[in-house]
């Protein structure tokens, strides 16, 4: 059965280690969803969060090339149900009149969202939490209002002593 | 220890025992080949780049060592690429080196500049490109360990100018870790014991090697194992010479175009032990993702030091990562059975090998292959070296001639890459001197690689090139013949004269032209340790059969 999946992988933080992931999903026809990638608690390791879409043997074929990476230490399947799941949107709403104003602020304060920027006839929001959340604000604001939108892809993190 | 750059890659070659390199020189590797004029490693020039690369393949293949090429920046590393393409297809240990623009000139699309980490990314095991003149020895260290461990293949070092020709204080006694590569050699041994109960269990089992088992020095433990066990023995292109072909167990090569008996019994076998292998789709044809090509119930144990290939072609019971060597030394130990010699299955099987045993003895003209073969096969010792060109050429040469030793029959297997013959050749006769090595090939793809001639006869590296010439792209002909309505596109050659061919580069050339006439030529050409080409005229429109029709099970095969 087809599946989202998300895959932390630990990486050697070296020149060419994304082009590398990049390319081998690629080469062997895997589908990428989401990259993210930031530094690690450990100095010269990077950590990267996939998310991919397949089956179970598509999935595993996933994790055994990536492991054949040199530069890849280590990679892990995150399960949704036990583990913290966000990801962060700047969104660049257009605001026509007064009345629409005050029901794009309801809406963001129902979504937790917050105002990082005002001008004129615009402002920027940031959104954070799961893909769902981003994109249910995103439906009920309404695309033809979204001058802008700029999203981080998922990052993601075991719960408790779970890896 | 203070030296340039140049001088510390050298350095840190011979501290790897690299005996030879295969290369060219170029701009961006001037500085390099000045500190190879002084050193006692043989450097051979090749014609071309890719030559360079196979000859280093070839090389790897017949020795077992890591093979090493080298080109410059731009278009000498761009010619290296299907060399290591094809190395990489094989599993063959090569290491790579390339010039590259000095470091002040890299992406501004200078002189002969080329991506050539970016390019060769996808077609390497890994690769290095040197930015601080300090990293040569680890990264050389780093380089051959990769290659020639674990499930072997190309690495590729980049190396700018100006690295090269700075000096340095170099430290050549730093221990490498790689904290992300570690190979599995030893096989879970619960896996192996239910391994070893299937085995015990199964009424009838096969043993199906791959060129892993090569790779991994195990055809003693192979041996040993088929005869514990009583099985029969079937390989990939790539396992041929793994297991003595004139043993009464073996029966061949399987595949598109293998062996009948290999081809039936493995579609009736119950067990199938996989050694070393990727359960290729030229292998399986249809039988990949298609289990019904099986029989009912069949059971598949996959051995392989590589566990991403367990379970990408082929659905498998009992995986075991790991060496084949360490592997099939546990089974040995687990394996409680007396091998039965005469039970209903080795009958079959038996009566197979006999029943589908080729005809080779054709005395038709113009010359059948099959005899062109037979009378090779006649001169050849054990120890002799066969590599072979891609296509017509390459089928007949797997299924009609026997090797009975590992490392004696060099191939392009994956990649099927025309014109890696001869190359190939080059390199294994520097790395075995002492035996014969002779190059199965057709017209077509020695005409990609026909102007390393003069590296031969300039080195004196004595080989023979034995041309089935049919003046045609023979296969795609084939095809062509039995799928396409005898359309034939783009597929016709011209009448070469190879004979005036290898005189214009100082070789011997013989034309032969009826049976009886092949084995003396090939005998004399071994005599004289002179490189020689010998033309074979064989008919234009011979086809290689039996062939499993793409997308068809094994055992459909289609006769000619």
């Amino acid at each position: 059965m087809e599946e989202n999946h998300i895959l932390i992988a630990m990486v050697e933080d070296r020149p060419g280690v994304l082009q590398r992931i990049a390319g081998l999903f690629r080469k062997r026809n895997f589908n990428i969803d989401s990259i993210t990638v930031g530094h690690s608690e450990k100095p010269g390791i990077s950590r990267i969060t996939l998310t991919v879409t397949g089956d179970l043997v598509i999935l595993e074929q996933v994790m055994k090339q990536l492991n054949k990476i040199v530069e890849v230490l280590k990679v892990i399947e995150l399960y949704k149900d036990n583990s913290v799941l966000r990801e962060l949107a700047l969104i660049k709403i257009k605001i026509e009149n007064e009345a629409n104003r005050s029901e794009i602020v309801s809406y963001i304060n129902i979504f937790r969202g917050r105002i990082i920027d005002v001008s004129k006839n615009l402002i920027i929001v940031e959104i954070t939490g799961d893909s769902s959340k981003v994109e249910a604000f995103i439906n009920i604001v309404g695309s033809d209002k979204i001058k802008e939108l700029a999203r981080t892809g998922i990052t993601a993190m075991g719960r408790g002593s779970s890896k | 220890m203070l030296m340039k750059g140049a001088e510390a890659i050298v350095k840190a070659m011979e501290r790897e025992g690299v005996e030879v390199i295969f290369g060219i020189p170029g701009g961006a590797s001037i500085p390099l080949y000045d500190a190879i004029y002084d050193c006692d490693i043989r450097h051979i020039l090749t014609r071309h780049e890719q030559v360079a690369a196979h000859a280093a393949d070839g090389f790897a293949r017949a020795s077992g060592k890591i093979g090493v090429c080298s080109a410059t920046s731009g278009p000498g590393a761009t010619n290296l690429v299907t060399g290591i393409a094809n190395a990489y297809l094989d599993s063959v240990p090569i290491v790579a080196i390339t010039g590259q623009v000095g470091r002040p000139f890299i992406g501004k699309d200078s002189f002969q500049e080329a991506d050539t980490i970016g390019i060769t990314m996808s077609v390497t095991k890994h690769n290095f490109q040197i930015m601080n003149i300090e990293e040569i020895p680890t990264v050389f260290k780093e380089a051959f360990m990769i290659a020639g461990t674990g499930r072997p293949g190309p690495v590729l070092i980049d190396i700018p100018k100006d690295i090269q020709e700075l000096k340095g204080d170099f430290d050549f006694n730093g221990k490498v870790k790689i904290e992300g590569y570690r190979p599995t050699l030893k096989g879970n041994l619960n896996q192996i014991k239910k391994a070893s109960e299937l085995l015990v269990n199964a009424k009838r089992p096969i043993i199906f090697l791959g060129g892993g088992t090569i790779l991994s020095g195990a055809t003693d433990e192979v041996r040993k194992f088929a005869r514990i066990l009583g099985a029969p023995v079937v390989t990939s292109l790539m396992g041929k010479g793994a297991f003595p072909e004139n043993d009464p167990l073996s029966l061949g090569v399987i595949g598109m175009h293998g062996r009948k008996a290999a081809n039936y019994a493995i579609s009736e076998a119950d067990v199938i032990i996989g050694i070393g292998t990727r359960f290729s789709d030229r292998s399986l044809m249809g039988g990949v993702g298609n289990i019904t090509c099986f029989a009912p119930n069949t059971k598949i144990i996959h051995v392989d030091i590589d566990p991403a290939e367990i379970g990408k072609n082929i659905k498998v019971d009992v995986p075991i990562v790991g060496d084949a060597k360490f592997v099939l030394n546990n089974l040995i130990n687990v394996l409680k059975i007396k091998a039965q010699k005469d039970n209903e299955w080795i009958r079959k099987v038996k009566k197979y090998r006999k029943e589908f045993a080729p005809n080779m003895d054709y005395d038709n003209l113009p010359l059948k292959p099959q005899r062109v073969i037979k009378e090779i096969m006649s001169i050849l010792s054990k120890d002799d070296i066969v590599t072979t060109e891609v296509g017509q050429c390459q089928m007949w040469a797997e299924h009609f001639l026997t090797r009975s030793k590992p490392r004696t029959f060099i191939t392009s297997g994956g990649l099927g890459t025309m014109g890696f013959g001869f190359p190939a050749a080059i390199g294994a006769k520097v790395a075995k001197p002492e035996n014969n090595v002779i190059d199965i090939a057709g017209d077509g793809s020695f005409l990609m690689t026909c102007q390393d001639l003069d590296t031969v006869v300039k080195e004196d590296i004595p080989v023979v090139i034995a041309i089935l010439d049919n003046r045609f792209l023979g296969m795609v002909r084939q095809w062509q013949e039995i799928f396409y309505n005898k359309r034939y596109s783009s597929v016709n050659l011209g009448k070469v004269n190879f004979v005036k061919l290898a005189e214009s580069f100082n070789a011997k050339g013989i034309k032969v032209t009826k049976p009886g006439e092949i084995a003396p030529a090939v005998k004399d050409a071994f005599k004289s340790g002179e490189t020689t080409v010998i033309d074979i005229i064989v008919g234009n429109e011979d086809n290689i059969f039996p062939m499993v029709p793409p997308g068809n099970c094994l055992k459909d095969m289609m006769e000619g």
